[in-house]
């Protein structure tokens, strides 16, 4: 077995995107602030001085232009990585991503597909309120013909971009903003691409299932650890893929635990979650010992003020208590 | 004398005059057509007509070669034809069937074809312009001498992702042609009450492009500028730009009942017609004959007949087929495990 090393969730970003700009000439890195600032969350530092502004291509902000020009440019042959400073911001770029790169493939009858990389932060937890903090992820699962992935650990962070550039189809990650400082342990060496198809288990437990991903991963973590001290044994599945969904993996989990709580950073209504839990009532109504909970957001626009904001989104103690109803303690 | 596509000048040899007056009658009797089929209800949904227009594809088109890309609107049947796309896939894609050249997943708005490189007809007013922006940086980062013609209405210049596209496409210097055929409404509202600026040409120059005024009613001078154009801009000189005014003959769509504007306003533009002026102009100096023009005519009857026999015979997609497309099979080696 290889050595490990420990690394930070922005350096296997960073690691990621150098990887791919090495290992195929098509790829380029196209944003707002990618180049010389080094990116927003400063993933991009030090590329600009490595392959040059062809590749690593500071844009104007006109988000709806250069997420259409990425479209562009990867139904003309070359693997572009577009970098969209927040979810917030993305909703400029929307019309591109909704009506040309997910439509594409379908309304020419299959003729053209639209092989691009779809980078943004996403979620609250660093106090910058209503206009840098919303998770709209749910937005794009939403859209058949998309991909939409969302690392919570280093690894994914290392290994999905490489596996989303060999995917033909457009795929959008979502990295959390409160994930860039979290730091984990990779293997020095050797092929880190990881599968962007599967949901995972990350903790396995007996009594109750817990559905997350992306930032609220180490929520339902924390909260896993403080119900073990009470002899409560968890199961913490990280979807890891938004859509399509691997029900699969949930409806396994749930069959043998037969309590579920899903725990998402978008607001309630109209939420991941209600699709994953009409999924779960669908299709193991009759496996669930008890209704199924919901950890979410807050109906409110993320506010600024730090104790507004932590009351507004899923916390661990949040994530205790639902677990608790379910299991009627 | 030879002719083609790269070259500047425009030699008017009887062949070429034939060939530009062949594509425009085509156009015309291949909407005629449509309208026909839509009030049969063999065409349904949206149908936006190109009649009118024809001069501005037809001639844009000669510019171009067949490694150059193509981007256009939701009123591209002329684009499509112009640009080479098979009649008989083109007008089985107006009746939605699988045969159409999207399998009649598109339908009148949405005509695509990869073998001509011709990235569709894009319903989104402004749409299509970033997606050109990025066809030419592909082009570009690839070393390759191809231009990418982006045609779009004059309603366009009042959306956001025109000046994106604008400022884009200067910036980086791409290959492109960008061709506004201001036809003078955006659906039903006019120019003037529509943008502060009216001179759309003024809103690329503003952007440090090279653009030019065209009158789009003359098959010849939009050739003639779409070939200036298409050499600079594979020259290296960056996007170029040129606003055809153009009139529409027909309602915005078969739903329009054209309250905006006055009939007296429709008729004194057709006197001025593409077709009519060809016509008339090709006549007097004895390029063509009328003769000639009765043998388009059948020539064309007999193409689109076959067009639509193709289109009444060809099969539906089976609704069993109903999610294909929607994502692509991954690429060999990409799946690895967790």
């Amino acid at each position: 077995m290889s050595a490990m090393r420990r690394i930070s969730y922005r350096e296997a970003v960073r690691e990621a995107l150098r990887e791919a700009l090495l290992r195929d000439e098509r790829v380029f890195l196209m944003g707002e602030d990618v180049g010389r600032y080094g990116g927003s969350y400063a993933c991009s530092m030090g590329l600009l001085a490595e392959f040059g502004e062809q590749r690593i291509r500071d844009t104007p902000l006109c988000e709806s232009g250069f997420v259409g020009a990425s479209i562009g440019a990867a139904m003309n042959g070359m693997r572009p990585i577009v970098e969209v400073m927040t979810v917030n911001f993305s909703m400029l770029a929307l019309d591109q991503i909704v009506n040309t790169a997910a439509a594409v493939r379908h309304m020419s009858g299959g003729q053209f597909s639209v092989p691009v990389v779809i980078r943004m932060a996403t979620g609250a937890g660093r106090q910058l309120a209503a206009q840098h903090s919303h998770s709209l992820e749910c937005w794009y699962a939403h859209v058949p013909g998309i991909r939409a992935v969302a690392p919570a650990t280093v690894a994914d962070a290392r290994g999905m971009l490489w596996t989303a550039l060999l995917d033909q189809n457009p795929v959008v990650v979502f990295e959390h903003a409160t994930l860039y400082n979290d730091e984990g342990d990779l293997p020095a060496e050797g092929d880190l691409a990881v599968d962007i198809e599967h949901a995972v288990v990350r903790r396995p437990g007996r009594d109750v299932t817990l559905i997350t991903y992306g930032g609220s991963l180490k929520k339902a973590l924390a909260a896993a650890d403080a119900l073990a001290a009470e002899g409560v044994e968890s199961e913490v599945i990280d979807l890891r893929v938004l859509r399509p969904l691997d029900t699969p993996t949930l409806l396994e989990s749930v069959r043998r635990t037969h309590r579920a709580v899903i725990i998402d950073e978008g607001w309630r209504s109209g939420s991941l979650s209600g699709e994953i839990a009409a999924q779960l009532a669908e299709q193991a109504f009759y496996d669930l010992d008890a209704p199924i909970a919901r950890v979410c957001s807050a109906e409110v626009p993320i506010p600024y003020a730090r104790h507004l904001e932590i009351a507004a989104t899923p916390q661990a103690e949040g994530i205790v208590a639902a677990v608790r109803s379910v299991l009627r303690r | 004398m030879s002719h083609s596509a790269g070259e500047t000048k425009v030699r008017l040899t009887r062949e070429h005059a034939r060939e530009l007056m062949r594509q425009m009658i085509l156009i015309r009797r291949f909407e005629e057509k449509c309208a026909e089929l839509y009030t049969q209800e063999k065409i349904r949904g949206f149908l936006h007509l190109y009649s009118g227009e024809e001069a501005n594809a037809v001639g844009v088109m000669q510019a171009l070669t067949a490694d150059d890309a193509v981007v256009t609107t939701y009123r591209e049947h002329g684009h499509a034809l112009a640009r080479g796309l098979p009649i008989n896939a083109v007008m089985a894609e107006m009746y939605g069937k699988v045969t159409g050249c999207s399998r009649g997943h598109g339908g009148s708005m949405h005509l695509f074809g990869a073998a001509q490189r011709f990235y569709g007809g894009n319903a989104i007013v402004g749409g299509g312009l970033p997606l050109a922006v990025g066809l030419a940086l592909a082009d570009k980062l690839l070393g390759r001498p191809h231009v990418t013609c982006c045609f779009f209405g004059d309603g366009a210049a009042a959306e956001g992702e025109f000046h994106e596209s604008m400022n884009l496409a200067a910036l980086w210097r791409l290959p492109i042609v960008f061709v506004c055929e201001n036809n003078l409404y955006g659906m039903g509202t006019a120019l003037d009450r529509a943008e502060s600026v009216t001179d759309i040409r003024r809103h690329a120059e503003s952007y440090g492009m090279h653009a030019e005024t065209v009158d789009g009613m003359n098959v010849v001078d939009v050739e003639v500028a779409a070939r200036r154009a298409a050499e600079a801009v594979r020259a290296g000189e960056g996007p170029r730009f040129m606003e055809n005014h153009t009139y529409r003959f027909r309602a915005h769509s078969m739903f329009d009942p054209e309250l905006y504007r006055s009939k007296a306003e429709v008729e004194e533009w057709k006197k001025h017609g593409p077709i009519v002026r060809f016509t008339e102009w090709t006549l007097d100096n004895n390029t063509l004959h009328r003769d000639d023009i009765a043998a388009i005519e059948a020539e064309v009857t007999q193409l689109i007949d076959e067009a639509v026999a193709f289109a009444e015979q060809s099969p539906w997609e089976p609704v069993t087929d109903l999610l294909r497309d929607v994502y692509a099979p991954r690429e060999a080696g990409g799946a690895v495990a967790p």
